[in-house]
C-alpha cells in the first residue's frame, strides 16, 4: 500500500452499541482500530437508543456509521435501528454497517440474518457467526473501511463511493 | 440468626461455616418453564449452590413493549428472562415452587435505574440481588449518574422497608469485566457496601472479579476483606469472587483450568461465593447442562483446594509463587481512594458523584459520559494489572509504565490475555513466556 495514500479519504465515522447491549469493549476497540487508520472517531458507546444514534447521525453527519454489537440480540436490534434509520431521507444513502454476536444460537443461521440485516439497509454484516469467524469479519471490515475511504484504490471494486450526500 | 435476616445471608454463612464454597451460575431463560427446570437442575447439582435468574437486556433497559413481544413471538430468542413480561404473580409462584431457605434465589439485572425492578423482585419474593449505583450504571451505557444514584438510594430504601430486607450485593468489583485494576475495584465494592448499609441494607455481600494474576487476586481479596470488616460494622457481609468476565479461552481445556483457578482464588482468598462461568462461555450463552456442569466441577475443585491447602498449587515453584499473595500496597491504595471519596463527608451517594466529576474515581476505558476516562490500565511484566496512567485518582502509576496510548491490536492482546495463557500449555509461566 506504500505510495498509494493519495486519494484515501480521512473518514467521520460515528461508532454505537445497540439500546440493549451494554457491552463496551468492543466499541473501545473499534475506535481505537478507526483512529490508527487515520479516521475521525465519534463514540456514542454502549446502550444508546435508536433515537439518540438517529439524531447523533443527522447532527454529525458521518461518512459511516458502524454499530456493533454482542449481547446476541444484534440481529432483532440491528433490524429495528436500520428501518428507523433507512426511513430518515437525509439517512437514506449513509453507509451503515452492523457487526459482532449478532445472534444467540451459535453458528446457525448467520448466512439468512446477514442477508435479513442487508435487504432492510445495512451496506454490509460481519457476524462473528459467519464463516470464518470473528478474524474473517474483522478482516471484511478493514477491506470494505479501506474502500468507503479510497473508491479508486480499487480493493473490491465492488462498492460506491456514498456519502451521507449521496440520496440527501 | 435473628427473623430479618434474609435466607440468602443465611444461606451462605452456613454453607461457610460447615466448610463449602457456594457456586452460582449466570442463568436466564425467556418462558416460565425453562426457568424452573434451569432452577431445578441447579438446586439439584452436585454442589453447594444458590439459584440464579438473569434478566434480559430488554427488562433491563426498561423496553417492556420489546420484552413482551420477544416473550410472545420469539421467546427462545430472549437472552434472559422477561421479569416485567411475565409479571409478579407468575414469578412468585416460580420462586414459590423452587426456592427455599436451602436454595435461596437471586435475581441479577444491571439497570442504573433500578426502582421498578426492585420493586417486582422485592413483590415477587427474591432472596437476593445486585448491583449497584456506579457498577450498575457507568458499563451500561448513558443514564447519568446523578439519576443512577438517586433511583438506588431509593431502590435500597425500598428493599431495606421489605419485613425481611433481601440481600443486596455490590457489582462495584467486576467493573468492565477486566483490565481495571484491582485497587479500584475493592475500593469501588467497599463505597458500593458502605452506600447499602447507609440506606438501610444488612445483608450485603461485596464482589470481586477473578483478573490476571492470581497472586495480585489473593492480595485483593485480602484488601477487601480488611476494608469490609472496617467498614461495614453491624452488616453480615460475605465476599463473592466473580470467575473471569473477560474474553474466555476458547477450549475447553483453557476454560475448565481458569474456571477450577477461580475456585481455587475463592477457596485460598476467602471468599464465601464463587459466581462461575462455563466452556461455552466464548462462543454462546451456555445451556442448563453446561452450567450444571461448571458449577460441579467449580465445587471439586474448591473442595481439593481445601483438602490440599498446604499443596503448591501447580506443582511448580513458578506457580507456587504466582499462588502466592504478592505485596504492592494494594490495601493501602484502595483505602487511598476510598478515603479520597468520602473525605468530604455527606452522604456516600453525594461523595461518589462529586468523586467521578473531579477524576478521583476514573473507570479505565469507560466511555459514560461521567467517566473522566483518562485513566489507563495495562499488564506489567510480572503479569499483574497496574496504572499506566493515574489520571487524577491518588495512585501510583507503575514507573515503567508505557506513555505511549494502547493501540487496537495492544488492547486485544491485554484482552485477551488470559485466554492465550490458558489455551496455551502453562498458565502459570509468567508474562512473555507463556507458550
Amino acid at each position: 500500500m506504500n505510495g498509494m495514500i493519495s486519494t484515501t479519504r480521512r473518514l467521520r465515522t460515528l461508532v454505537s452499541g445497540l439500546s440493549s447491549d451494554a457491552h463496551m469493549w468492543n466499541l473501545v476497540y473499534l475506535q481505537l482500530l478507526l483512529e490508527e487508520r487515520g479516521h475521525q472517531v465519534s463514540n456514542l458507546g454502549s446502550t444508546t437508543p435508536d433515537a439518540e444514534i438517529l439524531r447523533a447521525c443527522r447532527t454529525e453527519r458521518p461518512d459511516l456509521l458502524v454499530i456493533s454489537s454482542v449481547n446476541g440480540h444484534g440481529r432483532l436490534d440491528g433490524l429495528r435501528l436500520i428501518r428507523a434509520l433507512r426511513a430518515v431521507p437525509a439517512l437514506r444513502g449513509l453507509p451503515v454497517v452492523i457487526g459482532g454476536k449478532l445472534g444467540i444460537d451459535g453458528r446457525d443461521h448467520a448466512g439468512a440474518a446477514a442477508a435479513h440485516l442487508t435487504a432492510a439497509g445495512y451496506d454490509a454484516v460481519f457476524d462473528d457467526a459467519a464463516e470464518g469467524g470473528p478474524d474473517a469479519g474483522l478482516l471484511r471490515f478493514e477491506t470494505f473501511l479501506a474502500d468507503l475511504a479510497d473508491p479508486a484504490g480499487g480493493r473490491s471494486g465492488t462498492r460506491r463511493a456514498a456519502g451521507p450526500g449521496a440520496a440527501a | 440468626m435473628d427473623g430479618t435476616t434474609d435466607r440468602f445471608t443465611g444461606f451462605v454463612r452456613r454453607a461457610h461455616d460447615a466448610g463449602h464454597l457456594v457456586v452460582q451460575p449466570r442463568m436466564g431463560f425467556g418462558e416460565l418453564h425453562r426457568m424452573r427446570a434451569g432452577l431445578r437442575a441447579v438446586r439439584d447439582a452436585d454442589a453447594t449452590t444458590v439459584g440464579t435468574v438473569t434478566l434480559d437486556s430488554y427488562t433491563r433497559c426498561h423496553e417492556d413493549g420489546a420484552a413482551l413481544r420477544a416473550l410472545r413471538e420469539r421467546p427462545a430468542d430472549l437472552n434472559g428472562f422477561p421479569l416485567l413480561a411475565h409479571g409478579v404473580p407468575a414469578v412468585r409462584t416460580l420462586l414459590q415452587e423452587v426456592a427455599s431457605a436451602g436454595f435461596p434465589v437471586q435475581i441479577r439485572h444491571g439497570t442504573p435505574r433500578p426502582v421498578r425492578l426492585l420493586r417486582a423482585m422485592a413483590e415477587a419474593g427474591a432472596d437476593a440481588t445486585e448491583g449497584g449505583p456506579v457498577s450498575y450504571c457507568l458499563p451500561y451505557g448513558r443514564v447519568p449518574l446523578a439519576r443512577a444514584v438517586a433511583e438506588w438510594s431509593a431502590g435500597c430504601e425500598l428493599l431495606a422497608a421489605r419485613p425481611v430486607p433481601p440481600h443486596l450485593e455490590t457489582f462495584g468489583g467486576c467493573m468492565l469485566g477486566q483490565l481495571c485494576p484491582p485497587s479500584l475495584l475493592v475500593a469501588l465494592s467497599v463505597l458500593e457496601a458502605v452506600f447499602f448499609r447507609e440506606h438501610g441494607l444488612r445483608g450485603i455481600s461485596l464482589s470481586y472479579a477473578q483478573q490476571v494474576h492470581p497472586g495480585q487476586d489473593l492480595e485483593a481479596l485480602a484488601a477487601l476483606r480488611r476494608l469490609a470488616d472496617e467498614r461495614l460494622s453491624g452488616t453480615a457481609h460475605h465476599l463473592v469472587l466473580y470467575t473471569f468476565m473477560g474474553v474466555f479461552p476458547r477450549t475447553g481445556r483453557g476454560s475448565r483450568r481458569l474456571l477450577a483457578d477461580s475456585a481455587r482464588l475463592a477457596v485460598r482468598g476467602g471468599a464465601e461465593r464463587l459466581v462461575v462461568k462455563t466452556p461455552a462461555e466464548a462462543h454462546r450463552i451456555p445451556t442448563v447442562g453446561e452450567n450444571v456442569a461448571a458449577l460441579a466441577h467449580a465445587a471439586r475443585a474448591a473442595e481439593a483446594e481445601a483438602e490440599s491447602a498446604a499443596e503448591a498449587a501447580a506443582g511448580s515453584a513458578e506457580g507456587a509463587a504466582r499462588w502466592s499473595p504478592t505485596e504492592s500496597g494494594l490495601y493501602e491504595e484502595a483505602r487511598r481512594l476510598v478515603d479520597a471519596v468520602l473525605e468530604p463527608g455527606g452522604s456516600v451517594g453525594a461523595c461518589l458523584l462529586r468523586a467521578f466529576a473531579r477524576g478521583i474515581l476514573d473507570v479505565p476505558y469507560c466511555l459514560h459520559p461521567d467517566n473522566a476516562n483518562r485513566s489507563r490500565a495495562t499488564i506489567d511484566a510480572t503479569g499483574a494489572l497496574g496504572w499506566s496512567r493515574a489520571g487524577g485518582m491518588p495512585v501510583a502509576p507503575a514507573p515503567t509504565a508505557a506513555a505511549a496510548p494502547v493501540t487496537a491490536g495492544q488492547l486485544t492482546e491485554l484482552l485477551g490475555f488470559n485466554r492465550r495463557r490458558y489455551d496455551g500449555r502453562s498458565p502459570d509461566a509468567p508474562y512473555g513466556r507463556a507458550s
